[in-house]
């Protein structure tokens, strides 16, 4: 995809096509982010139905308050990002809370432990999304694929030390995601919304 | 709002700060590594002086050890200041570059055991092996790509509901714009060799089907060139670019594109065809709010359509290509939403008198029962066309003249046939012998009008 050459001048001209309230620029927006959004609330809630509510409140959000996104602070994917995290997880502590009330066992900690877990592993998630595609395909190849680091190497044509360096690069930015910020905050994509 | 520090955290320029970051802290590592060895004669590190801003652990010597013919000092003489009994095979430097491959089990296993010697004696790298192996946890295939199509349709018209656009997209460009992002979807599902799978398209010309090879590829391009006849009529660029056309027909104007790259297309051929038609989609948003545009046509060489019969044309043979390309890779793909399906049919039920016009001129239906031609608007012969199935309806296609008006009490003729199977006779996929159709009344006024429908298909 071509997500990663994104010019922030696209973000901006977004901005400026929903303020103006074009449907053809909410098509665009949900055709660029709609697979990110779906992907990150689905790895949350674990549920197809629920995914598609928050695929739906999202684009609801930014096509209602486009002048909320600023571009000085980054780019559009981080913020949608950021966005679909908060709903989802707010939704999780929504269902979870109400089961809880209910009488469905489990604790308090329980729920935040469930809740932290999901967190982390959408965060991870949109990491390995938006890092550099030649650590995600030396990751892609020596986890998915189980190939060693050495036939990763071959594979990619590069160096052995080259092959390394990408698998510990890619390890060590994945494992940001279990540095959540402070807690009630969603673990960073950027500035929320 | 959070900090806007944070937001930068995923930039992939930062990544490459943090990239660099950790090449200098390994090379720290290194160095520090080599200064042990710093003081050895000739050691390749003497250059730079910082080696001189400790005192020499040995004497420096005059020449090189080379120079001398001498033995190479053992490590003890270098003063090493814990010199292990067994030295490893590896250096620090090298077992933590291996971290990444150890946690992801992607080493060999002699790798794997020095590094986990070393991990005992290393604080820096065990706290760093941990993290890393927490990491790998983190690893999940990634979710499937494979949105609903028609949730596409329910969040932006939901999104829609809640705040009316000022400038919106004409029902009539919606086929398009739901058909062109189903293709996109499923071009973004599919692997870099099956670009190049083969792919035969499939017409019906005057005297019967014909067929032209191609790859997945070429059917993208094959779309953003005929796409180019609409963007040429609403003064895009063309997508053809200088490349001379025989004519500005859909096929002369493929091929044209097809002969002037220098190599088959690739998936490269993915992001202009895609900004092309959200680029349609957005000009005829604004175009259609614009007097006169209404009588915008786009000419197909042979004949032009009204810009948005062309934009519906332009759904079907994307839905149609669609289909080529799912079966060429092997990926179900569905009919188009029943409401678009239903426009799609409707076009081909209003343009078929016309087309059974062109063909009885050049003596290939039959000719009209009446001697006499019908007046414009009075009602004529007609064979009632029944489409079965979401998206269908009944249309009355006069038989004898385009200008007459189709009439149930002059129906000769009827024919039923699901949705689907009409798009593909439509299309040049089935041939009209075939198409499964319940049929009765006028034998000869159905083969017309099946043999005109399946005669709608081109390149």
């Amino acid at each position: 995809m071509a997500k990663k050459d994104t010019p922030p001048r696209w973000d901006r001209k977004m901005q400026q096509r929903l303020a103006r309230g074009e449907a053809a620029a909410l098509g665009e927006l949900y055709d660029r982010f709609a697979s990110l959004v779906h992907g990150l609330a689905h790895r949350v809630l674990g549920d197809e139905r629920a995914a598609d509510g928050i695929t739906r409140d999202v684009f609801v959000h930014v096509w209602e308050h486009p002048e909320a996104y600023d571009p000085k602070q980054g780019p559009l994917r981080s913020w949608v990002a950021t966005l679909t995290h908060r709903l989802a997880v707010q939704r999780l502590r929504a269902t979870e809370t109400a089961a809880l009330a209910q009488g469905s066992g489990g604790s308090t900690e329980d729920l935040e432990r469930k809740v932290h877990r999901a967190s982390v592993a959408a965060r991870a998630d949109y990491i390995v999304q938006a890092m550099p595609a030649p650590l995600r395909a030396a990751l892609e190849l020596a986890y998915f694929q189980r190939r060693d680091y050495r036939q990763t190497a071959v594979d990619l044509g590069v160096t052995e030390d080259e092959a390394r360096r990408r698998l510990r690069l890619g390890l060590q930015l994945l494992s940001t995601a279990h540095d959540a910020g402070t807690p009630g905050a969603p673990p960073g994509y950027g500035g929320a919304a | 709002m959070s900090d806007a520090g944070s937001a930068d955290r995923f930039e992939h320029g930062e990544f490459e700060n943090k990239n660099d970051r950790d090449d200098k802290s390994g090379k720290d590592d290194k160095d520090e590594r080599l200064e042990g060895y710093g003081g050895v004669p000739g050691g390749p590190a003497n250059g730079s002086g910082q080696d001189f801003d400790r005192p020499p652990r040995i004497p420096m010597p005059r020449a090189s050890v080379e120079d001398g013919g001498r033995p190479l000092p053992a490590l003890e003489a270098l003063g090493d200041p814990a010199p292990p009994p067994a030295p490893p095979a590896l250096e620090h430097h090298v077992l933590k570059s291996l971290l990444g491959a150890w946690a992801l089990a992607a080493c060999s296993s002699d790798e794997a055991v020095a590094v986990e010697e070393h991990l005992g004696d290393c604080g820096s790298c065990a706290d760093e092996a941990l993290r890393l192996r927490e990491a790998v946890g983190l690893l999940h295939p990634p979710e499937s790509l494979d949105l609903d199509p028609a949730l596409r349709t329910r969040v932006l018209d939901g999104c829609l509901d809640r705040r009316p656009p000022r400038i919106p997209m004409p029902q009539w460009a919606a086929p398009y714009d739901a058909e062109t992002a189903r293709l996109d979807a499923l071009l973004q599902d599919i692997g870099d060799a099956e670009w190049h799978a083969p792919v035969r398209l499939r017409w019906f010309e005057a005297e019967g089907p014909t067929s032209r090879r191609t790859t997945v590829a070429g059917v993208i391009a094959h779309l953003l060139t005929v796409d180019g006849l609409v963007a040429v009529a609403l003064g895009l660029d063309d997508p053809l670019g200088g490349a001379a056309a025989e004519g500005p027909t859909p096929q002369a104007r493929t091929e044209a594109y097809w002969r002037t790259s220098h190599f088959p297309p690739t998936r490269a051929v993915r992001a202009p065809w895609r900004e092309q038609t959200h680029d349609l989609v957005r000009t005829v948003s604004f175009t259609s709010s614009s007097s006169g545009s209404a009588r915008l046509a786009v000419s197909y060489g042979a004949f032009e359509l009204p810009l948005h019969d062309a934009m519906l044309d332009r759904a079907f043979e994307c839905w149609v290509h669609a289909e080529d390309i799912a079966e060429a890779v092997d990926y179900p793909y569905g009919p188009p939403s029943p409401r678009h399906l239903h426009r799609m049919i409707d076009l081909a039920a209003r343009v078929l008198p016309d087309v059974l016009a062109a063909r009885r001129q050049a003596g290939l239906a039959s000719p009209p029962h009446h001697r006499h031609l019908v007046p414009a608007g009075e009602p004529g012969r007609s064979l009632r066309l029944e489409i079965e199935g979401l998206g269908g309806g009944e249309w009355l296609i006069p038989l004898d003249s385009p200008a007459a008006r189709g009439s149930a009490e002059h129906e000769v003729a009827h024919v039923a046939l699901d949705g689907v199977e009409f798009c593909r006779l439509a299309a040049g996929h089935v041939p009209p012998a075939e198409a499964a159709a319940g049929q009765g009344g006028d034998r000869e006024a159905i083969r017309d009008v099946l043999f005109a429908a399946a005669s709608l298909s081109r390149m």
